[in-house]
């Protein structure tokens, strides 16, 4: 954990110095470096980053590679149960781990808000240090750049990944026949509830929490075991109905989906029932799909649930012999209907 | 118009004769609702929600009979 | 979680749609008035489990979808004005108007928040002084009672920059316009159950007596609109007419007495323009004498700005019911929810949106 580099968890920039970020911090002079030593190096310090190099040098992985880039804009940048700091960790994380590769190395990098308060940036920064570790990642190259007040949202992250596939490893969505399988590792909806319930005015009897995380010990438990997965997808912005109608889109199949089989707690529920909303339309940011042939299912569910990551994995639905690219629902009354596409975000209705 | 959920009652203020509210538990998401045209609520009721206002109290009893009569319906049914 | 989970259940459905089959014998058509209803059929595919010989029409049950195009260009211009905070349902967020919609707007910089209640406005109107604070009010009597404790409370806090921009509708006047139409095909109807939770379901009994057809208070969830189904086919299978209620958990024949007496206090009758249709007499609420000064049309200078209706939309005649959206030559090519021409299409409750996500896949099923 974080707290053995850095016992001292109060923010390292006194307030009597500054409070908040300044235009100087983005500057790329003193202030910028006073910045990186005294907040960034403390916590993610690592050979790399402490050489200074405006880049950084990897030694040589043999072997494919897989890269990716993600952009971190959330608001409210605090939530139940995190916080855009691991949430960009994490994504970027994911991300990889949806190529099949084993997430190695990250590059940060900040845009802050001038009068950002630099308490917020150092919880943030913890966490990214966190969320880092916790998936055994390192973050070798950054940047800072701060922009006039007004011209940003306090803060916005950018992450970028490499890592190195596994070998057999071979992930698309042309892999696809009919009679897989489509498993998630939990509940849905829980991410995009958790965001939006401040602003609907609404609590929970048990707190409820975003479910980001990193699947990276849980991926590469199953990926060491089994190289044969066809499909990984993230189901973030739009949900599981989104990223599973890409799926049958770029693959021309089509996915049929099981209702009764969809894990949604009650707090998530509720507050889908009150705002109108779908669950299956609402951000997850800690689940995983993993489309693979039948007859894996079984020893894979065994793997995953043995993580906390994983507990309550389960087959959702399976890839059907028509060839429609279309993705429908077997509903709990036993009819059948489509999950289209949404176009936008889901908007909270009364009617 | 259309968007009503049932909710349970947690508690009631009634500090404001003209705004009483409660909290009310839908599944495990709580929120506050105007009860104000609502008589004779108390903790463990059940209201129909609309756009944060009660609109009507849960009739239990109706309720009851009528899925009890719906799962008789079945079994009644003599065409096998 | 209770009073929904056992509404959505299978055997229940299953019982009712064996019963349905066995009861009918001739064609009938009946209208569902409510876009909730609409919803809940094609999102659990009621409509393919019912026996061929009923068809059910989808009514202008959707105050969204009604709304005329004027009062959206006029909730666009108040969006635009730096001066103003215009508070909205998420439902109306998309609805087109001629130029423009509330999302558009905001992107453009309009300060447009998005609410969940009419008393949340309240508190933006007190958090923000300098600005007037306006609400477009969209929806039937089961929404304006909200509204009308909103303007009642900022009577009486005497809040002086909070208004409401006014497009409250009422559904028997609706109801009735329907059966006096002249293609009249509907036998009987599924009255929506909310709005009756307000306003009782006694002033149908007039109606159902006049034009001799079966009007059921029904539900929204697949069990309830199925029992709905039910009452009216025995109805009309035995030649009978009258008023019934399927949504006893919910509704009392007088409905809401306290609710309905605050409407009556805030807001009076008026002629009102449903969107597609033509204007209905005494179909809206108009803020009443004493109350003007939270009617957001007397208290701005709004311009009028030339409304118009896209040519190729049909709303009309589907609101109505005389036309199915696969009928409408623009449904799912110039029209879709990405690129809606009107608002059935852009409303979760529009039939043509509904049409559209719902009903591409027939539904499968075992007997």
């Amino acid at each position: 954990m974080a707290g053995s580099r850095n016992m001292n968890l109060a923010c390292p920039i006194p307030k009597s110095d500054y409070e908040t970020v300044l235009m100087a911090h983005g500057g790329g002079g003193k202030m910028t470096q006073q910045l990186i030593e005294r907040m960034f190096l403390p916590v993610l310090g690592n050979e790399w980053l402490e050489q200074g190099h405006d880049g950084a040098r990897i030694p040589q992985i043999s072997g494919e590679l897989a890269m990716t880039t993600d952009s971190f804009v959330v608001d409210p940048i605090f939530f139940p149960g995190g916080n855009i700091g691991e949430l960009a960790v994490n994504g970027t994380i994911n991300d990889l781990i949806c190529c099949g590769a084993e997430p190695l190395y990250i590059s940060l990098a900040l845009i802050l808000e001038e009068g950002f308060l630099l308490d917020d940036l150092w919880k943030i920064v913890r966490s990214i240090d966190n969320a880092a570790r916790k998936a055994g990642v390192k973050v070798i190259t950054g940047d800072t750049k701060v922009v006039e007040r007004g011209k940003g949202d306090k803060i916005y992250i950018n992450t970028s990944g490499i890592g190195k596939v596994l070998p057999g490893m071979s992930i698309s969505p042309e892999n696809c026949q009919p009679g897989d399988v489509v498993i998630i590792n939990g509940s849905i909806g829980d991410h995009g509830i958790a965001i939006m319930s401040e602003r609907a005015g609404i609590s929970y009897e048990s707190p409820i929490q975003s479910d980001t995380a990193s699947l990276s010990r849980m991926m590469l438990d199953v990926f060491h075991h089994h190289s044969n997965l066809h499909v990984l997808r993230d189901p973030t912005r739009g949900g599981v109905a989104s990223a599973l109608n890409e799926i049958c889109q770029a693959s021309g199949m089509d996915i049929r989906l099981y209702e009764d089989q969809l894990e949604v707690t009650e707090s998530v529920r509720g507050a889908c029932e009150l705002m109108g909303f779908d669950p299956l339309y609402v951000a997850n940011e800690g689940k995983i799909l993993v489309i693979l042939p039948e007859n894996l299912a079984g020893q894979v569910l065994d793997i995953m649930r043995s993580h906390e990551t994983g507990r309550l994995s389960r087959v959702i639905g399976h890839v059907t012999g028509e060839h429609r690219g279309l993705l429908h629902m077997e509903t709990t009354i036993g009819s059948t209907r489509i999950i289209d596409m949404i176009s936008g975000e889901q908007l909270p209705r009364i009617c | 118009m259309c968007l009503a959920v049932p909710g349970q009652i947690i508690s009631i203020d009634d500090s404001d004769p003209d705004l009483k509210m409660a909290r009310v538990k839908f599944g495990d998401a709580i929120r506050d609702v105007c009860i104000q045209w609502v008589e004779d609520l108390k903790p463990g009721d059940y209201i129909m929600a609309h756009v944060g206002t009660a609109l009507s109290k849960v009739d239990e009893e109706d309720a009851v009979f009528t899925l009890e009569s719906l799962r008789a319906m079945g079994e009644i049914d003599s065409d096998i | 979680m209770k009073y929904i989970d056992e509404y959505r259940d299978k055997l229940l459905v299953e019982n009712l749609v064996r019963e349905i089959r066995r009861e009918t014998a001739r064609e009938w058509t009946l209208m569902e008035i409510c876009g909730g209803q609409t919803h809940s059929i094609l999102k659990y595919g009621l409509h393919d489990l019912l026996p061929e010989q009923i068809s059910l029409i989808h009514g202008p049950g959707c105050p969204v979808c009604v709304t005329s195009v004027e009062i959206i260009d006029r909730a666009a211009e108040l969006g635009g004005n730096p001066k103003v905070i215009l508070c909205s349902f998420g439902d109306m967020m998309r609805v087109p108007g001629t130029h423009s919609d509330l999302l558009s707007v905001r992107a453009k910089g309009g300060d447009i928040r998005i609410v969940y209640s009419p008393l949340d406005v309240l508190g933006i109107a007190e958090q923000n002084p300098e600005k007037e604070v306006v609400f477009l009010a969209v929806g039937f009597e089961t929404t304006a009672p909200a509204v009308a404790l909103a303007i009642h409370q900022a009577s009486k806090r005497k809040l002086d920059n909070f208004s409401v921009l006014n497009s409250l509708v009422q559904v028997p006047p609706a109801v009735e316009a329907l059966m006096r139409s002249d293609q009249n095909r509907i036998a009987g109807f599924l009255a929506a159950g909310h709005v009756c939770t307000v306003m009782g379901y006694q002033q149908y009994t007039k109606l159902s007596e006049k034009y001799k057809i079966p009007i059921v208070v029904t539900g929204f969830e697949p069990v309830d609109i199925l029992f709905g189904i039910l009452g009216a086919i025995r109805m009309l299978e035995h030649n009978g007419y009258g008023v019934e209620n399927a949504y006893g958990r919910s509704v009392r024949p007088e409905g809401n007495l306290a609710a309905r007496e605050l409407l009556q206090k805030i807001f009076v009758n008026e002629d009102r323009k449903w969107r597609g249709i033509g204007t209905i007499p005494d179909s809206g609420f108009l803020l009443a004498p004493g109350y003007e000064r939270f009617d957001a049309e007397i208290r701005f200078q709004l311009n009028l700005i030339e409304s118009e209706d896209s040519e190729l939309c049909m709303a009309g005649e589907i609101l109505t019911g005389h036309k199915k959206p696969s009928e409408c030559r623009a449904f799912g090519i110039d029209c879709s929810p990405e690129h809606p021409l009107g608002a059935p299409m852009v409303s979760s409750e529009g039939v043509c949106s509904a049409y559209y996500r719902y009903t591409r896949v027939t539904a499968v099923h075992q007997k």
